[in-house]
């Protein structure tokens, strides 16, 4: 069949001259690209002793945000569930009793709450979709693990915790929420 | 049969039909909202003002247009009145207006309803209100109250359109629950939260146009755009038995009445099918119902939301 875009190319099968035939001068070209390169500022760094700087707006590791008085602010509305692309987030929800008004932050709070990093692609509609300002992506890697169930994230691993809170200022500026 | 003209489509109509019922005769666009007016449920009808159309003439006999926008859910038609709903901008402007009152006692706390996803006071807002409230002072609160051991009544949320109440005065003998007070005060409320133990009780959880009345057995249990909405039916003593079984996998999550385009219960054998009171809220088992099939819903709707599966099949089925 005729070729209908015109951009193959026909494969060469034509006898090697002489100087090919000796192989070296192609060798010392390889050579030379190759001491070129020792002799320049190396490009990669030792990760992790060595942590790149991060765009302020880089998609890493989600966590779940507190308010400012600790207390959860995710509602288990469904809408990062319905948002996700990969269909990475599950949710139970579960309702506030009496006497956790200092866990929850709503009378509505996620009793469970999961996202499957291997699902996950970093797209960061979850963050978008919040109506609380709960979920927020932030420049940690997710590490990596031996078995596949451990990229199953829970809360345990999502929400911060009241003593070490996450900074998510400097790459979002969403804004105070005015109190209720 | 009389002719009107809404938004420039002629429609023939029986005399003494409602502006309202004639556009949803002719159906699509023209339809006015309606947040309490529910034409399977005489005498509701005239108190939210979302239905609000202008008229442009009054009739054949006497053209002069109407000086005021009438309520459309209780104005009716003469012959060749002309009615401007969509095509009017002061029409527009006023609905958002009442939009805006609705909303001012209204909590800002749909990620937390259960009725978020096929709320009539939501798709409003999102068609007409503006994202920011002009509302200062404080709203007012009460504390959610249990109606009976499966409803539950938000008062915070209630818009008082007065459906649940006829619910309760047209379905079931005796009416236990009402409106108390008056003016700003108005609450909906049993007599010292005395229980419903009424057979069909529950269809005002399927009349309330908000969040306000919510069926207790499904309360935080999931979100509706995660279900699937199937047509069901058992054999009931009681009603109908046609429902619709809200699923996921294979677990019925909770059971409600067959609702048309309008939000209303469907008129199934010349009957409105409610449901009673055994088949909603203690029937969650699949084997005790026979589920039809897929329910159609709405390709706009969030309910519609990751459901891939089923909208593509029934699409190649309408090619074939």
């Amino acid at each position: 069949m005729e070729s209908l875009t015109n951009r193959k190319k026909v494969v060469s099968d034509k006898p090697m001259t002489f100087m090919e035939e000796l192989y070296l001068p192609a060798i010392f070209r390889g050579m030379k690209v190759t001491f070129k390169h020792m002799l320049q500022k190396r490009k990669t760094i030792k990760y992790p002793e060595e942590i790149r700087v991060f765009a302020p707006v880089y998609r890493g590791m989600h966590v779940l945000k507190r308010d400012e008085k600790g207390r959860e602010n995710c509602t288990a509305c469904g809408l990062c569930a319905v948002a996700c692309p990969a269909e990475a987030i599950t949710m139970v929800a579960a309702e506030r009793k009496k006497g956790e008004e200092k866990l929850y932050r709503e009378e509505k709070y996620a009793e469970k709450y999961e996202i499957n990093m291997l699902r996950c692609i970093f797209c960061g509609l979850c963050e978008e979709a919040c109506p609380k300002e709960a979920i927020f992506l932030t420049d940690r890697i997710v590490p990596t693990e031996f078995e596949r169930n451990d990229f199953i994230y829970g809360k345990d691993k999502l929400v911060e915790s009241i003593e070490f809170p996450i900074d998510i200022t400097k790459r979002q500026h969403t804004g105070k929420r005015t109190e209720k | 049969m009389i002719k009107v003209t809404i938004d420039d489509i002629e429609i023939e109509v029986e005399p003494g039909t409602s502006i309202l019922n004639a556009a949803r005769k002719a159906g699509g666009e023209i339809v006015p909202p309606a947040m309490c007016y529910y034409s399977k449920l005489p005498g509701t009808g005239g108190k939210c003002r979302t239905c609000l159309v202008e008229v442009a003439a009054g009739s054949t006999a006497d053209p002069r247009p109407m000086p005021k926008l009438v309520a459309s859910c209780s104005t009716l038609v003469m012959d060749g009145m002309i009615v401007k709903n969509k095509t009017s901008q002061r029409v527009h402007d006023n609905r958002g207006g009442v939009v805006e009152f609705l909303l001012i006692n209204h909590p800002l706390d749909c990620p937390v309803c259960d009725q978020a996803g096929e709320c009539h006071l939501q798709d409003l807002g999102y068609e007409h209100g503006s994202s920011k409230t002009r509302y200062e002072e404080e709203r007012r609160t009460f504390d959610p109250i249990d109606i009976g051991d499966k409803i539950k009544l938000h008062m915070n949320r209630c818009i008082l359109c007065y459906r649940c109440v006829e619910v309760a005065k047209q379905l079931t003998e005796k009416r236990v629950h009402g409106v108390l007070h008056r003016g700003d005060h108005a609450e909906i409320s049993t007599y010292i939260e005395n229980a419903i133990d009424n057979d069909f009780s529950g269809n005002m959880i399927d009349v309330c146009p908000v969040g306000a009345l919510t069926d207790k057995t499904f309360r935080f249990k999931s979100r509706v755009w995660f279900l699937k909405p199937m047509e069901a039916e058992r054999s009931c003593t009681k009603c109908s038995g046609k429902a619709v079984v809200w699923m996921f996998g294979k677990e019925i999550y909770r059971v409600t009445g067959r609702k048309d385009q309008y939000g209303e219960i469907e008129t199934i054998d010349d009957k409105t099918a409610w449901i009673c009171n055994e088949c909603r809220f203690e029937k969650k088992d699949a084997n005790d119902w026979n589920i039809l099939g897929p329910r159609t819903i709405n390709r706009h709707s969030v309910i519609s939301q990751g459901k891939y599966k089923t909208n593509m099949t029934r699409r190649i089925k309408k090619l074939d």
